[in-house]
């Protein structure tokens, strides 16, 4: 199918206008959300049961406790679950697998929503809607709390205090991700979604043959999964399958949703912290990387017009690059086209996307937070080049602040890394392989980058049942997730005892186009640095293949 | 109108720096105070040789633990050579490549070494000469009110001893007892020798000067170790040296990248092997080295010595390289008005005649009123008069014509007035009030005219100076000299430039507020302080350290010490009492409080060139990475060929090349090093400007053009392939 430039303009430019029209609401209501005294009353309801005092403030140790604790149990929960799912489903459904449980549960509580499993055959309704939706939100809650606590530790001075780790999970999920949710599901059950709970198998009274339709509370899960840049789709061909996907609008609107939250977060970060130039800079850089990879990507695609067998026939190659792009560049993992069979050079930019460290504009909440630790680098570089110990946002950047930001951006591309040379070595992994050579290598590599960066989508080629396989994905997702936070919420701590330096003109300028050039070019050099060998011996040796 | 002088009303004369006569004019770099350095080059011959065996000195690996960057390069030419010796027991056809580039990957490391052993060298060079002065000292100790002769390490804090015409004095001390003229030139580099007293704020002497007329007792106050020239020692022998904050931060960054990139490196095996083509060790070295961030690793050592060095060059002295740092991130200055803003003087600036009295006899007058007054103030009324036309004798001259009938009139407190008899004739001058009264006394009066002219020099910040005569009875008010404080030439242009720099500067002064309101518009200082005590820095000090600015200042008096304890950079002046001294963490030993500009500056610089010089490094991977990856390979994966856009020769040739560019662009670099990149008051967006132009994207493009031009070269070279 021939690429349609046309088309690609098209989307992406509807896609402009609508983000642009909706960060600042959002925005500026998330602000209200994070900053607001006021405790709702079905709210209060909720501290009294559980024992929250709403109105007293953690420190950053106490808050990553909470998240950490939340998070664990969390695991627990859903692994449980899975266990036993025939009591819950009333013996309709069979126990999960052990490996696949555990697997599962993971990859639901860190963001990732790696499916190892076949939802439709796997998992029945109960376990759906109780367990993974509730996860879809509270994962997506914790993202954007700890981001929350790190804006606050800019904006504050001379305190331990972040907020209350509990008090945001409430207000996230009742005051933003709920309502968005039921909005964005209204409209796609309007766009042709599915959302019933009809069993999965009936006849086809035409024909007489019994054919397998499946159904369920669809459009409910793909508003989250989507919303919350989760990617766990309902079904197993994810935004690929015409029940969750049926046409070109619910398609761009996915699209939409899903960079929704993390491209309104800036403008967020901007009127807390009382600089809204600050807050238009980090969206620039996102907007601007998010622009370039999806024209990379657009090209990658339409280079090779031979190569894309796995594309989306039914919107056209543009829609299916414009969704891989998005998809990989916000941590979600749902697809639309199988990014196994993409041409070479545009499987690379998917997982170049990924290996950006999910920052353009990332997971809800992560993607802030990856790249204000950018920044952190960037402003490092850039006050000594002014000649002054650096500062950002009035903060003075010190060991101690590199130390954890440093970390924080080792983090990732070790796992990814390290476990890709594991997972190479293991010649059970290697040998039972479908495909051979470069393509071998990036299916691993890709896994890897998809786990640890918490997107979830996949390669193929890669049996995730494998105990071995799903333990080192298991230690991706893990690490990828919770170590990040909490060094991101360690700096927050270290910020908020801070007295800021109030700004002068020897005082290097976070905004403008100068330093969103400096802060750009730093996310792309490290994450080309660091992942350059990796990508030349998969995607790049692929698709230069002669 | 009267002014209270500021305590500075006195200087202890500022030695202009390197100015003296019989000094060699050297070539002379002008910094940001206005004042002119000798430029030194950033090495000479002698100081090369020295270092080239000190460099292989440092390969101890010892020495190389502080540097994590250069010590993983060690260990990599190691493991390098081991592949080697094996492979030549093999007969392996790569040797000649290997040794290449083992050979060149302990070069890198020598010139890392090499680096740092220049810098050293460089204040290695001025410790020898500052200890040869001390070597030998004995000093009369005086106890029970006999002095014995002890040699100079001895000496003790509280001790007493005696110095005389001629003695150098054996340590560091405050006079107790005495005057003398000092020759500091040991210290200072000026010949011009500095009066020391007992008491007061010049009482403090070093060790090492020497006392050129007069007796002094001293008591000693720094134990033998302690001395100013024992801490200048240490300090530019970079013995003390400790990474500072912002060192601290950086070695973060670049352990980090090191780590980063030994995982980068390591994983190649396995990922290379499911290729099929495991490079082998000496290339995977040649990557990491390349890869990991040699160039500021290397230089990061030479860097801090020699921003040390530069303070020592201006003729400051650090109690740390903490202090130097800080003094980048000022951002108020408060600055002592006399001396530093104006000269310290008040000078005559116009003649303002009487109602009814001609200008020209008016300014005779005045003349003839200052001729025997040898304060700056009357001098300066004789000078502009002669300026104005005023053509009369000199007092010596006038005293031959009267044949000795001149009677100077000094000033004093009763009269307030100072002048001279010619003769039947008197002329004064003097504060308005004590002009009108010995006019009212002689039975005149002050014309309105006069008054009027006085207010109006005194609103505007001035100091009027009345001057009357009187033949026998006749007294008349001639008219009104305006004085003012004058503000140094060039001083407006130098805050409008730390302004741009971000750095605020306040003026401190003792003046009341209209003269101090005055001279603050005029000098074009952000804010003044008048009538301004110690206690009120103090209190300045605090508040503007509550509000998030960083403070300098300086200070030479005693009652000055707790505000140079308080601000975050205290300049004390080498002229000053101890007390200040050791509550500063700088002491200028040219006293010239000016020089606090030109400290900022250095500061500024340091973080600098740090900065500059690791984006230069990082960005240097890219290019390096288009080398090296599509050599090592090509060989399985034809299509690669495509990432070699530097169309180098062999895999061998760009790997050679890549690890060569690596080490000699340290050498390169060492002189910008030590020199610093250029500092320029700009402010920091133009500053980002260009350091990111220069060497941002210089560090981008340069490393292709270096790696092309030496694998170029490397294939007219026979036998390497």
């Amino acid at each position: 199918m021939q690429f349609s430039f046309l088309s690609f303009i098209t989307q992406i430019a509807v896609l402009i206008v609508a983000l642009a029209a909706v960060h600042r609401p959002l925005g500026a209501y998330l602000a209200r959300v994070a900053d607001g005294d006021r405790h709702l009353r079905f709210e209060r309801w909720i501290y009294k049961a559980t024992g929250v005092s709403p109105d007293s403030s953690q420190t950053w140790k106490a808050y990553a406790r909470s998240m950490v604790a939340l998070s664990v149990a969390g695991v627990i929960l859903l692994y449980v679950a899975q266990r036993v799912q025939p009591l819950l489903s009333g013996g309709q459904v069979a126990g999960v697998d052990p490996w696949v449980a555990m697997n599962t549960a993971i990859s639901f509580i860190t963001n990732t929503n790696w499916q190892a499993y076949t939802p439709e055959s796997t998992v029945g309704f109960v376990i759906q809607m109780a367990f993974l939706a509730v996860q879809n939100f509270a994962s997506a809650a914790i993202g954007v709390a700890v981001v929350f606590a790190l804006i606050r530790g800019f904006a504050r001075k001379g305190t331990d205090s972040l907020g209350n780790f509990w008090v945001d999970m409430t207000r996230l999920t009742f005051r933003v991700l709920l309502p968005l949710a039921a909005i964005a599901a209204a409209v796609l059950i309007v766009a042709g979604i599915v959302q019933n709970f009809w069993p999965t198998s009936v006849a086809n009274p035409l024909t007489g043959v019994s054919q397998t339709i499946p159904g369920g509370p669809v459009a409910s899960q793909e508003a989250i999964k989507i919303l919350g840049t989760n990617g766990g789709g309902y079904f197993n061909a994810n935004s690929a399958h015409p029940f969750e996907n049926p046409n070109a609008f619910t398609n761009i609107f996915e699209v939409f949703l899903l960079l929704m939250i993390p491209f309104s977060l800036p403008y967020t970060f901007g009127r807390i912290v009382g600089s809204k130039k600050q807050g238009y800079t980090i969206l620039t850089v996102m907007g601007a990387l998010w622009l370039i990879t999806e024209s990379l990507m657009a090209w990658a695609i339409a280079a090779w017009p031979s190569l894309g067998e796995g594309l989306e026939q039914r919107f056209g190659p543009a829609a299916s690059g414009i969704f891989a792009t998005a998809t990989t560049l916000t941590s979600t993992g749902a697809v639309n086209a199988a990014h196994d069979s993409l041409p070479p050079l545009a499987g690379g930019m998917a997982m170049f996307d990924m290996m950006l460290g999910e920052v353009a504009p990332g997971g809800v909440g992560s993607g802030l937070y990856g790249m204000l630790v950018l920044a952190i680098v960037a402003v490092f570089l850039g006050g000594l080049m002014v000649g002054r110990t650096p500062e950002y946002l009035g903060k003075k950047i010190q060991a101690r602040h590199m130390t954890l930001a440093a970390l924080y951006l080792l983090v990732t591309p070790v796992l990814v890394i390290t476990l890709t040379g594991a997972a190479v070595l293991i010649p059970s992994v290697v040998g039972d392989a479908p495909s051979q050579g470069p393509h071998q290598f990036s299916e691993l590599l890709y896994a890897f980058t998809s786990a640890a960066n918490n997107n979830g989508s996949a390669f193929a080629g890669l049996s995730a049942s494998d105990p071995i396989i799903s333990s080192l994905i298991n230690v991706a997702m893990w690490l990828g997730r919770v170590l990040p936070m909490l060094l991101v919420l360690a700096l927050a701590g270290c910020f908020a005892q801070q007295e800021p330096i109030p700004p002068s003109p020897g005082t290097l300028p976070t905004y403008g186009p100068l330093f969103a050039g400096l802060l750009g070019t730093v996310a792309v050099l490290f994450t080309a640095l660091n992942y350059f060998p990796a990508l030349a011996l998969g995607p790049i040796a692929e698709g230069t293949l002669r | 109108m009267t002014t209270t002088p500021t305590k500075h009303s006195t200087p202890a004369q500022p030695n202009p720096p390197h100015g003296a006569p019989g000094h060699v004019p050297a070539p002379r770099v002008t910094e940001l105070s206005g004042h002119a350095y000798k430029r030194r080059k950033a090495f000479n011959r002698q100081l090369i040789l020295d270092a080239i065996p000190e460099s292989f000195v440092k390969l101890d690996p010892r020495q190389l633990r502080h540097s994590p960057v250069m010590f993983t390069v060690l260990l990599g030419t190691v493991v390098s050579a081991i592949a080697c010796v094996v492979q030549i027991a093999q007969g392996s056809p790569d040797v000649v490549f290997s040794l290449v580039i083992t050979i060149w990957l302990l070069l890198t490391v020598l010139f890392a070494n090499f680096s740092e052993a220049l810098a050293e060298g460089r204040g290695k060079a001025q410790a020898d000469s500052l200890r040869a002065g001390r070597e030998g000292l004995i000093a009369r100790r005086l106890k029970g009110g006999i002095d014995e002769s002890v040699p100079a390490p001895d000496l003790r804090k509280g001790d007493l001893v005696v110095c005389e015409t001629g003695d150098v004095i054996p340590s560091d001390g405050e006079i107790v007892e005495g005057l003398a003229m000092v020759d500091e030139s040991a210290i200072t580099g000026e010949s011009a020798p500095v009066i020391r007293e007992s008491g007061g704020d010049r009482s403090a002497v070093t060790g090492g000067t020497k006392v050129i007329s007069d007796r002094i007792v001293v008591r000693i106050t720094a134990d033998p170790g302690q001395t100013f020239i024992d801490r200048m020692i240490a300090l530019v022998e970079g013995a003390e040296r400790q990474k500072t904050p912002n060192e601290i931060a950086l070695h973060v960054l670049l352990v980090a990248l090191t780590i980063v990139f030994l995982v980068v490196t390591a994983a190649l095996v396995p990922f290379a092997n499911l290729a099929g083509a495991i490079p082998s060790p000496v290339v995977l070295v040649a990557l990491l080295v390349c890869l990991i961030p040699t160039t500021i690793g290397a230089l990061v050592p030479a860097i801090g010595i020699a921003g040390m060095d530069r303070l020592v060059r201006h003729n400051v002295l650090a109690t740390s390289g903490r202090a130097v740092e800080t003094a980048g991130d000022i951002t108020t200055l408060l600055l002592d008005k006399t001396g530093t803003i104006t000269f310290g003087n008040r000078r005559a600036v116009n003649f303002l005649p009487a109602p009814g009295v001609p200008e020209g006899e008016f300014i005779e007058a005045s003349r003839l009123s200052s001729l025997a007054d040898e304060t700056p103030e009357g001098r300066s009324i004789v000078d502009l008069a002669a300026e104005r036309g005023a053509t009369g004798p000199d007092l010596a001259e006038l005293t031959r014509l009267r044949g000795g009938q001149v009677t100077a009139v000094e000033f004093t407190a009763t009269t307030r007035m100072s002048g001279l008899d010619d003769g039947h004739q008197r002329y004064r001058k003097g504060a308005a009030s004590a002009v009108a009264h010995w006019v009212r006394e002689l039975g005149g009066d002050v014309p309105p005219g006069v008054r009027d002219d006085v207010d109006a020099i005194a609103n505007d910040g001035g100091t009027p100076l009345v001057v009357a005569s009187d033949d026998g009875g006749r007294p008349r008010v001639l008219g009104t000299v305006h004085l003012a404080d004058v503000v140094k030439p060039g001083i407006a242009d130098r805050f409008a430039a730390l302004r741009r720099m971000g750095i605020r500067t306040v003026m401190i002064t003792g003046d009341n507020k209209l003269t101090a309101a005055a001279i603050a518009k005029e000098a074009g200082v952000d804010d003044y302080m008048a009538e301004a005590t110690p206690e009120d820095k103090l209190t300045r000090i605090r508040q503007e350290q509550e509000a998030g600015q960083l403070v300098a200042m300086t200070g030479d008096g005693t009652n000055d010490a707790p505000a140079l304890a308080a601000a975050d950079v205290g300049v004390a002046m080498n002229s000053g009492t101890q007390a200040a001294k050791e509550a500063a963490n700088m002491v200028d030993l040219d006293s010239d409080p000016t020089k606090l500009i030109d400290v900022v500056a250095i500061g500024k610089q340091l973080l600098i060139t740090r900065g500059s010089l690791t984006t230069f490094s990082v960005a240097n991977d890219v290019a390096k990475y288009f080398a090296i990856i599509p050599a090592l390979f090509v060989a399985v994966f034809p299509g690669l060929s495509l990432l070699n856009i530097m169309g180098l020769t062999s895999p061998k040739s760009a790997i050679m090349a890549a690890v060569i560019f690596n080490a000699i662009i340290i050498v390169l670099l060492v002189p910008l090093a030590l020199r610093g990149v250029r500092y320029r008051a700009v402010s920091a967006q133009q500053a980002l400007r260009r350091n990111l132009l220069i060497y941002g994207v210089g560090g981008l493009i340069a490393p292709f053009i270096g790696i092309k031009i030496i694998d170029l070269l490397l294939a007219v070279v026979p036998g390497l392939h």
